[in-house]
């Protein structure tokens, strides 16, 4: 009888401490890919991540690169990075995150068949162990957006040893250092993670498990979000975002995004590009001209995105104030197209992918430019076979974007530069070339400013790209939930955050 | 019969091998580079597209693609999705079980609301029973399965908060939850088939009502009962057999868009989004394993259909 009610009273001092344990629920538009940070390639598995491992470095609301990991750094010359670690910082199996932990993982990122990482960090030349709390990372030539790379999955570090013996199965069950360790993954279904005890910010996090589930179907996830059955969305869309604020339960909170929204075109790449438009820059500034960015954002955003005419975003410090948006000016495309000599109507094919959003645009645009003599047929097509056919030049003009970088270089280097790796439109101008590379190599930001403002003057003449807005990430939440760090990234940490009762 | 069996086991082989042939030719003919997809916002770097090809066989002509893939399948291995790096064999062996236990849920509503519902239907001929329940089926037959899911989210789960609107938990875990999440997919899915049924049911009782024997039956003084349920009935559910197990085939596809509403992980959900990321290996081991289960299903049913009938025996 003692002991039934000795275990009676046992049970009764573990129910309070069972209740009180807590889920939160986040919904993912996709599922993830590789749960690998030298191997994932995608912006969900990021968001995974973000409870999985930390990094190097982080990004705050401003976009400034704050330690993680680190707890400082010092450029000791243009090649020569020295990071000073945090110390007594563990991974989820016990080991020490030190200087070589650091150095193994530089360096699988650099030789691991199929890194996705090498192309980022591919400015080290190699890495020395100083002390165990301090590295010294040597690069081929000065790099200013490296350090930005190491606030991503480049600067996640891993445990060698669990690392070597996993071998190509680490992504079945990763050993990170962030504050959730991995539990389970069912594919398609769901990613859970626990928390880890003897995580160094331990005191910031608030719940005692995470569980992301993929929800690509956006009625889905509103009826999820709306019934309670998950508590954080990201990437709400912007025409769901009404439903989402009349309902007291919930909450919308929203930060400029990193990426843009362009229409892309052919100017050299295959046979496709010999068309009035890819031939004729007067043509592209018409189309420009023709396009009233304001009313596009107003009709298939429902207002929420930026209008915007450059490849960064404006809550970036690299944004250039005095390069608006210019207003729709039919007259002034009319006389440029006048000037041009082309007889109208001017035939534009547009590949558009076909997803709800884009295809709104497109019809917007279309008719837009058609007051000014264009006519744009719209080509609506899967999103795999769009970037096949961008690549291999199947295309007069695209509309896409782009998913946007924290360092500018990512969302201009590769777009913009001779022969460039996301150069659909094999635009090269020499200018530009040259106002990038430079912008590359300097540490100076107001010097790097000045490149990028001499490379954004010539693209705005040239055209080969017509940026349009720039997104906004839109989270949609409980309203109960506080502590939420509306990052332009679009990363959910899980630091901080936390329910009210 | 034995030798009508073996034969019809021994066309299970070629029937399979061309499945394999036309599944792995037709992926090829889809627009969209698997290496692109895979390399993700990395796809503009040759190198890394190389790398990728290389790594999946992609450089390599496609007949040895095909026939690297066939030997492994012979031995057992179905190969590992390329986006997530899980064994195919494993993924599949996960996701069966859901979309089953989804199916046979759809199913015992489809009977239990089709059958009866074309009895009452076929007995009530042209009076207010028949109009209703032939009103009911046409509703059913043309609502589409997407949005009836969606507007049974929005009033069951999120209006009233009675059942979770989407997701998924194994039997084996917690039966009450698992039937939960199920029973709404289920009723979605089971919705077109009820109407199929009940049309069919209803013309074969029709059939079945006008016949010698029943008029026998009723002269003999039986009650309308037996006279429906043991005699017509009887009859008539033949074909409705023979609808029900061709309808299972009918589940399996269904089971993509119901999947798809209700975020359910099963069969359907899988393949759809291999389908989008070009994930070759996992819709090669999908739709061989389908093809395997739909030609098994025939059998099975081949030779059910001889146990029930057994005028067949003999030919």
């Amino acid at each position: 009888m003692l002991r039934l009610l000795l275990l009676a009273l046992c049970l009764l001092t573990i129910v309070p401490a069972v209740s009180q344990a807590q889920t939160l629920r986040i919904a993912l538009r996709e599922d993830a890919d590789l749960l690998d940070p030298t191997l994932a390639r995608t912006y969900v598995g990021r968001i995974v991540f973000a409870g999985l491992c930390d990094k190097l470095f982080d990004l705050n609301e401003k976009l400034e690169i704050v330690p993680q990991l680190a707890t400082g750094y010092e450029w000791a010359d243009p090649v020569t990075l020295i990071i000073h670690l945090r110390q007594g910082v563990t991974f989820h199996d016990g080991e020490i995150l030190d200087a070589a932990a650091v150095k193994y993982t530089l360096e699988r990122a650099l030789t691991l068949p199929g890194s996705f990482r090498r192309s980022e960090i591919s400015s080290v030349d190699h890495v020395e162990i100083v002390d165990p709390a301090t590295v010294k990372i040597i690069l081929k030539s000065p790099s200013s957006p490296f350090l930005s790379q190491l606030t991503d999955r480049a600067g996640m570090i891993l445990p060698p040893k669990a690392t070597e013996a996993a071998g190509k199965n680490f992504a079945q069950a990763p050993v990170c250092s962030g504050p959730f360790k991995f539990v389970e993954r069912v594919a398609q279904d769901r990613i859970v993670l626990d928390r880890y005890p003897g995580y160094w910010d331990a005191a910031n996090i608030h719940f005692d498990r995470v569980i992301y589930q993929p929800m690509p179907e956006s009625s889905v996830l509103l009826a999820n979000l709306r019934s309670g059955t998950i508590d954080l969305a990201e990437r709400v869309l912007p025409t769901d975002v009404a439903q989402v604020k009349a309902d007291p339960k919930l909450r919308i909170v929203t930060s400029p995004a990193l990426g843009y929204e362009a229409i892309t075109f052919n100017l050299a790449n295959g046979e496709r590009a010999n068309t009035p438009i890819g031939q004729n820059k007067l043509l592209r500034q018409a189309f420009e001209a023709a396009i009233d960015r304001q009313a596009v954002v107003d009709v298939v955003f429902n207002g929420m995105y930026q209008p915007n005419a450059q490849a960064v975003s404006p809550a970036s410090p690299f944004y250039i104030a005095s390069v608006p948006p210019p207003p729709r000016d039919l007259a002034k495309a009319k006389a440029l197209i006048k000037q041009s000599g082309v007889p109208t109507p001017i035939v534009v094919q547009m590949n558009v992918p076909n997803t709800p959003d884009r295809a709104q645009e497109a019809e917007v645009i279309q008719a837009m430019a058609q007051e000014a003599g264009f006519e744009v047929k719209i080509n609506l097509i899967e999103f795999a076979a769009s970037l096949q056919a961008a690549t291999r030049g199947e295309f007069e003009a695209y509309l896409i974007g782009w998913s946007g970088r924290a360092d500018p270089d990512g969302n201009m280097f590769s777009f913009l530069t001779t022969g460039g790796g996301q150069n659909d439109g094999h635009y090269s101008n020499a200018v530009v070339d040259a106002a990038l590379t430079d912008a590359r190599k300097s540490t100076d930001l107001a010097a790097r400013r000045a490149h990028y403002e001499t490379a954004l003057r010539q693209l705005r003449d040239d055209l080969p790209l017509i940026y349009l807005e720039s997104p906004v990430n839109i989270v949609g939440m409980s309203a109960k939930l506080t502590g939420f760090r509306p990052v332009p990234d679009g990363m959910i940490r899980l630091q901080g955050l936390a329910v009210t009762k | 019969m034995q030798g009508r069996l073996g034969t019809r086991i021994a066309q299970i082989i070629p029937t399979l091998l061309l499945v394999s042939v036309l599944v792995f030719c037709l992926q090829q003919l889809m627009p969209g580079d698997p290496a692109m997809v895979l390399a993700g916002e990395e796809r503009g770097d040759p190198q890394v597209l190389a790398q990728i090809r290389a790594e999946l066989w992609l450089d390599r002509p496609l007949p040895v693609q095909y026939l690297h893939w066939m030997g492994n399948v012979l031995r057992g291995d179905l190969g590992y999705s390329w986006r997530t790096r899980q064994p195919v064999s494993a993924l599949i062996a996960t996701k069966l079980p859901v979309t089953l236990q989804l199916g046979t849920m759809a199913f015992v509503f489809a009977v239990a609301i089709g059958v009866p519902a074309g009895i009452v239907a076929a007995v009530q001929r042209n009076k207010f029973w028949d109009y209703l329940a032939n009103a009911i089926g046409l509703a059913g037959l043309s609502t589409p399965t997407f949005w009836l899911g969606i507007m049974m989210i929005l009033l069951i789960s999120v209006d009233l908060g009675w059942l979770p609107p989407s997701g998924y938990v194994p039997l084996t875990e917690d039966w009450r939850q698992s039937l939960a999440t199920t029973i709404m997919p289920a009723f979605v899915l089971g919705n077109a088939i009820a109407a199929i049924l009940m049309r069919h049911t209803r013309a074969a009782m029709l059939t079945a009502l006008d016949q010698d024997y029943i008029r026998t039956a009723r002269a003999k003084g039986l009650s309308e009962f037996a006279v429906v349920l043991r005699h017509a009935l009887r009859n008539a559910l033949i074909p409705v057999v023979t609808l029900g197990a061709l309808e299972l085939g009918t589940l399996l596809s269904g089971a993509v868009l119901t999947e798809q509403v209700f975020s359910i992980p099963g069969f359907g959900k899988m393949i759809v989004d291999a389908v989008f990321n070009r994930d070759y290996p996992v819709v090669q081991g999908v739709v061989l394993v389908t093809a395997f289960l739909y030609v098994m299903l025939n059998l099975l049913a081949d030779i059910l259909y001889v146990v029930i009938n057994p005028r067949l025996r003999g030919s």
